[in-house]
């Protein structure tokens, strides 16, 4: 179990405000931690890290790991940290960046076996794609067999296709260690497939917390579709008002009455959605 | 022509050269943990330690001389107690001139090194402490192979550097043939002494040596910057 109480104040993007968590993380659950850039999520990651220093407490599995007193550093936590950018060691091959971590063969070459990295194993990580070198850095990240598993934005970098393969090697990795992950994401598919738990920051702040499917849907009440999109355009044509919405990486078309036309302002960010209907599903 | 080469004196060659590659071999020992400091230090005397660093490349060299001979000499503390307690004199020899030329080529050591530092990913410093790895650990295994062309740069110009110190050396130095004559001095006295001949030979030989020298230190950065995708510079 992970107890955090930390207080720092922050200089965002927004001008001053105050990162102010308190929360409690079971163990070996898989925490998604989202929110707009700027609202401390990695400050979060980097002080439970030890990183960065703040007032407060950390405790984790009963042990101090950050008080008034005690500010236990990065290198005696034992966590594996997973970056946006990878961070690989240029100058070592896949698995000598590996076993910098520990002198574990069978554990890197369980860990390579596990992400198809084996054959790849001699490499410099200059050499490898995207999506191979955060593979290598995930292995890396497990090689201390941490207790907390940190990720800053793994994927986002990375290919919708290259997401989908990583997100189940994380999953089995994050099951087959036991640990307790804690990742960053903005990504509601993703947090859907790997999160027990979804927390969203605003300035500092938790502003939700809990199960996934009540973070994440954004239905409302008998809503059975709700898509958040960027209003682009809003074309008249004869006597009906069309808006263009952008929607993840599709553009719709929806119709508004001349009231609506009026109200809204290209560049919003609007919601859209629809009642009772039944829709098709096909691939 | 052969004859010439043949009945020159190499003695200042000599003593220059040895004078760069001992320097060169102290300065890298004493700036590799200075430069990693203020490569990663937030405090706030760092511009100081910074503009201490730097200034011997904007300070004449008989500024420098001047300092270092009075400091070194038995006219200060630090040079009577020296030469009262342990007989070490440290002017008009070659140990002088190390310690000399370790205060002159300072910034040509210390600047290359700090900006490979600063060049590093920051992340990538971070991923080897949550590995567990020391600060002095991260230095040796992660940051210097990564630095490798700033490493080369460093070294080299400092060993060139030093072989074309010359203000300094004569005013700490002095001329003593086999001890402290460079060959920069060298040059100077065939000058004064009307030898062109002479002058015209050493210069060329310094001339050829230095260009060698720098067209090396290009060649290998050039090389290094195709071979390293992403590593640093």
């Amino acid at each position: 179990m992970i107890k955090i109480n930390i207080k720092k104040p922050l200089h965002g993007a927004n001008g001053k405000m105050d990162l102010n968590v308190d929360l409690t993380i079971e163990k070996g659950s898989f925490v998604a931690l989202s929110g707009e850039s700027g609202s401390g999520k990695t400050t979060l990651l980097r002080i439970l890290a030890g990183l960065t220093k703040a007032k407060g407490e950390i405790y984790v599995d009963g042990e101090c790991w950050h008080d008034k007193k005690i500010f236990l550093p990065p290198q005696k936590r034992e966590i594996g940290f997973v970056f946006q950018d990878y961070a690989l060691f240029p100058n070592m091959s896949v698995e000598e960046n590996l076993l910098y971590v520990k002198k574990d063969q069978t554990l890197a070459k369980k860990l390579l076996d596990m992400t198809e990295l084996t054959n790849m194993k001699d490499r410099y990580p200059a050499s490898l794609s995207g999506g191979q070198q955060q593979r290598v850095s995930l292995c890396r990240a497990m090689m201390n067999s941490p207790k907390l598993l940190l990720m800053d934005e793994p994927l986002s970098a990375l290919n919708p296709a290259m997401r989908g393969k990583l997100q189940q090697e994380i999953f089995e990795l994050h099951n087959s260690f036991g640990t307790t992950t804690i990742m960053v994401s903005h990504d509601p598919s993703e947090m859907y497939r790997l999160a027990n738990r979804v927390i969203v920051l605003e300035n500092g702040e938790t502003i939700a917390d809990g199960v996934p499917k009540d973070i994440l849907l954004k239905t409302s009440g008998s809503q059975k579709f709700s898509f958040e999109g960027e209003l682009l355009d809003i074309v008249k044509m004869d006597v009906i008002y069309v808006a263009i919405v952008s929607i993840g990486q599709q553009l719709v078309e929806v119709v508004l009455s001349s009231v609506e036309a009026q109200s809204l302002k290209v560049g919003q960010r609007v919601r859209v959605s629809t009642k009772a209907f039944a829709p098709i599903i096909k691939h | 022509m052969i004859d010439i080469i043949l009945n020159l004196e190499w003695s200042p060659f000599y003593i220059s050269f040895k004078l760069a590659a001992i320097t060169t071999f102290f300065l890298f020992i004493f700036s590799l943990p200075f430069a990693w400091f203020l490569a990663n230090t937030k405090s706030k005397f760092k511009p100081v330690l910074e503009a201490v660093t730097a200034l011997p490349i904007v300070l004449p060299p008989s500024v420098l001389g001047f300092y270092l001979l009075w400091g070194l000499s038995h006219n200060s503390a630090l040079g009577s107690f020296l030469q009262e307690y342990f007989g070490i004199r440290l002017v008009f020899n070659f140990t002088g001139l190390v310690i000399a030329s370790c205060i002159y080529s300072l910034p040509f050591m210390v600047q290359p090194l700090q900006s490979g530092f600063q060049s590093l990913n920051k992340n990538m410093l971070e991923a080897s402490y949550l590995s567990g790895k020391s600060n002095f650990q991260t230095l040796l295994r992660v940051a210097l192979p990564n630095i490798k062309p700033a490493l080369i740069t460093a070294i080299i110009i400092t060993f060139a550097h030093t072989v074309g110190e010359f203000g300094v050396v004569l005013m700490i130095g002095g001329s003593i043939l086999g001890e402290t004559k460079v060959a920069s001095v060298a040059i100077y006295e065939f000058v004064e002494l009307l030898d062109y001949r002479s002058a015209h030979i050493y210069s060329a030989i310094l001339l050829f040596l230095s260009f060698l020298v720098l067209l090396a230190v290009y060649v290998f950065n050039k090389k290094e910057k195709i071979h390293s995708i992403g590593g640093a510079l």
